[in-house]
């Protein structure tokens, strides 16, 4: 398939002071749900370095287009129509070529398409709320959607998620594996978030926010926003403890 | 050099499925759900099944978690085209994602039972998977890893297991056979039993 990638050394340790802590108690349910301990640190080996790797042949035409991609033939998801699109980086500034990103949302009125979804707001029947495509030979990526709604979730007396996008991404390593979600450029919820508030550097919380970008915008159909994400760098000494072919 | 930092986690929150399991949680979408057929036809060596669940602080089961796995085929080879040391067997993808059952919360993953695969000096590690829980309530994805009681000699000699001080942490990456090709592994969040996690 692809060229074997120039030799690498293992991977970066983790900035964990660019991530939320495990608990985070503003958001109730880290309470139960973080673990207490140390975590063991290891240098990585093949079983974090490798990864699962995903082809064009995974993806069917309407995968990233969210506006269609659920709907009924001729119809389309209700909401303002948008683009997002960036770049995955890896944390040496290369561009990350192949990578998945799985992408899943409310519908325009704040509303998931799930069985323990309780918000009163009402599904769009031509709207399912996922997606995914593959990163381009730059680390590119794009696709469609309608715009997500705020909604309201059970956390403290009037919690209100400000409009967001959950982004999966696979990179080629496993030890890369990520979660995150974007936001959207002056939404007033975003300073009041309980989850958003587990991130306390602001320059990494801006880093989750999606700017308007009118250069990519079709003219009478579509804003775009740009979204850039970075994972995981490996070193790039060969001058390192592993035996040659590793 | 380090130029970039990477993009902060965020918790995977209650829908997860959504996106990574839509056929799971009831939208039919991509034909299947990704991961959920590791074995693709007649696979080389041990057919195994791996049976688990998660538990928080409380000891209750979450139902909202998802599970992935990434491990060797028989020989160790990885399925991936950065595999440098050989051809991995080709009905075997190595990697799983489970959204766990519904009701009972229990992940599974029917696949095979990982050969050794070599640590960066060179020594063999034992027999292992790598595991990746997501859920609402967890902000940053945990990373653990499984390894099977039957390999006693070489959990002995494993780099990561023979460096774990605590004993009874290291109790917590072994899967338990529980009959012939099952094995079960908990994953506790929290507790006196508090799987170690890994920062790897
Ligand atoms: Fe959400």
């Amino acid at each position: 398939m692809t060229q074997a990638p120039p030799r690498q050394g293992g991977f970066i340790a983790r900035n964990r002071a660019a991530h939320p802590a495990a608990l985070h108690p503003p958001y109730k349910t880290s309470i139960l749900r973080s673990p207490r301990a140390a975590l063991l640190a290891f240098p990585s080996s093949l079983s974090e370095e490798t990864g699962p790797v995903f082809g064009q042949g995974l993806l069917g035409p309407l995968d990233a287009d969210m506006i269609t991609n659920f709907a009924a033939p001729g119809e389309s998801a209700i909401g303002p129509r948008i683009i997002v699109h960036g770049r995955v980086l890896d944390e040496t500034g290369r561009g990350v070529p192949g990578a998945l990103v799985e992408v899943w949302q409310a519908n325009a009125g704040g509303r998931y398409r799930h069985a323990k979804e309780g918000y009163l707001a009402p599904l769009d029947p031509n709207f399912g709320g996922c997606g995914r495509c593959l990163t381009d030979a730059e680390g590119f990526y794009e696709f469609r959607s309608i715009m997500p709604g705020p909604y309201p979730w059970p956390n403290g007396g009037n919690d209100w998620r400000p409009a967001h996008i959950h982004f999966s991404l696979f990179g080629p390593s496993f030890a890369q594996r990520l979660i995150t979600q974007m936001y959207f450029e002056g939404d007033p919820l975003i300073p009041l978030c309980p989850i958003l508030g587990g991130v306390t550097d602001p320059a990494a919380l801006s880093r989750l926010i999606a700017t308007l970008d009118m250069k990519a915008t079709i003219p009478m159909d579509s804003r775009a926003f740009r979204f850039d994400m970075v994972l995981r760098g490996r070193r790039q000494s060969v001058f390192e403890n592993r035996k040659e072919g590793l | 050099m380090q130029d970039l930092i990477e993009t902060a986690s965020q918790t995977a929150g209650p829908y997860v499925h959504i996106g990574c399991t839509p056929n799971v949680a009831g939208i039919a979408m991509y034909g299947g759900d990704l991961g959920a057929v590791m074995r693709t036809g007649p696979v080389q060596g041990e057919e195994i099944t791996i049976i688990g669940a998660v538990h928080d602080g409380m000891g209750a089961v979450l139902k909202d978690a998802l599970v992935e796995i990434w491990q060797a085929d028989a020989a160790g080879l990885f399925n991936t085209p950065h595999e440098r040391r050989g051809k991995a067997d080709p009905n075997f993808t190595g990697f799983g994602r489970s959204a766990g059952d519904m009701q009972s919360g229990e992940f599974t993953f029917h696949t095979v039972k990982p050969g050794r695969v070599p640590w960066p000096d060179g020594r063999l590690q034992a027999p292992h998977a790598s595991l990746w829980i997501v859920a609402r309530g967890i902000n940053i994805g945990l990373q653990t890893r499984l390894y099977f009681e039957d390999e006693a000699e070489a959990n002995a000699q494993d780099p990561i297991l023979s460096r774990i001080e605590h004993r009874g942490r290291a109790q917590t990456l072994i899967a338990r056979r529980t009959a012939p090709g099952l094995y079960r592994f908990d994953i506790h969040l929290q507790g006196p039993q508090e799987t170690l996690f890994l920062d790897i």
